[in-house]
């Protein structure tokens, strides 16, 4: 019991990177498919991004900047053994995660609304590009919007671990890692809202 | 790799500046896409969002406080990235 446990946080630190990069790589695909298309359909992408509101997306960019601010705070705070201003920072982290998954659910619904969906009437009987366009715009947000949940969830589970006591500042690579996933997410937001919302 | 001994602490007012420069940069994005540039809005918005990876990957995942082996695994993975999407268009714009 009094035996210290084996830890190796540069370790874990290293794992999550590795992760990571197959994550960059995986958006990365995705964005590059975006890029060919455009470069084949710039009349239908221009078309289909005007569609989309910029003022929900720029919204969500304010959001999930200012929640990557609380993880990132939620770091320093746990570092400097501050345990309950960890848990109210990763708190707001993940007000901002549903938030953000709020203005997703009713930008959606009203692309929905306006019969633009994949296998919609209007997508079917309308140019290809376009299909192609919301194709990927579903696919790639619905993606991203997959990893706040998951991001969100993890933070979840990461707060309560801080209030047990479990995660402090001498064992915080969960957090740690957590807030990097995080992080991620907001990193590929920051390409998606320029590709998708404003250069369009 | 030292960091196992004494990890970074960045400080609130560090991370704030940071998140400031960002939601200014976000700003200057919008603002920049609705200028008639042409083609170059596509690299000028590009170009921002590089800047503002730049600055997350930095401060807020620590990385300008990290050794040099994930410094080096980074570039890697972002090279890889860069050739995995340049030859595509090498094929895509010249075929």
């Amino acid at each position: 019991m009094s035996q210290p446990q084996h830890r190796d946080h540069a370790g874990a630190t290293l794992g999550m990177w590795l992760f990571l990069f197959t994550e960059l790589i995986l958006f990365g695909g995705l964005f590059l498919l975006y890029a060919v298309y455009l470069a084949r359909y710039p009349h239908e992408f221009s078309v289909g991004g005007k569609e989309l509101n910029v003022v929900f997306g720029a919204g969500n960019t304010i959001v999930l900047l200012t929640s990557s601010l609380l993880a990132a705070m939620a770091v320093t705070a746990v570092q400097r053994g501050q345990q309950r201003a960890t848990a109210i920072l990763l708190g707001g982290t993940i007000f901002c995660a549903l938030l953000f998954l709020g203005i997703k659910y009713v930008e959606w619904s009203a692309k929905i609304g306006h019969n633009i969906y994949p296998g919609s009437i209007r997508l079917r009987t309308g140019p290809p590009g376009e299909s192609v366009f919301f194709s990927l715009y579903y696919l790639t947000t619905g993606l991203h919007g997959l990893h706040v949940l998951i991001g969100g969830t993890l933070l979840a589970f990461v707060t309560v671990r801080v209030q047990q006591g479990k995660i402090d500042s001498t064992n915080y690579s969960w957090l740690e890692n957590g807030a990097l996933y995080w992080h991620l997410v907001d990193l590929i937001w920051i390409f998606i809202f320029p590709l998708y919302y404003l250069i369009l | 790799m030292t960091r196992d001994q004494e990890p970074h602490i960045v400080s609130f007012a560090k991370l704030t500046a940071v998140w400031l420069t960002l939601l200014a940069l976000t700003g200057l994005t919008v603002w920049v896409s609705r200028l008639d540039l042409g083609v170059n809005r596509v690299w000028g918005a590009l170009a921002i969002a590089m800047l503002k990876s730049g600055l997350v990957i930095a401060f807020f995942m620590h990385m300008k406080y990290e050794g040099r082996l994930l410094r080096w695994l980074l570039f890697v993975a972002l090279l890889t990235l860069a050739i995995f999407i340049g030859f595509t268009f090498f094929d895509v714009l010249y075929r």
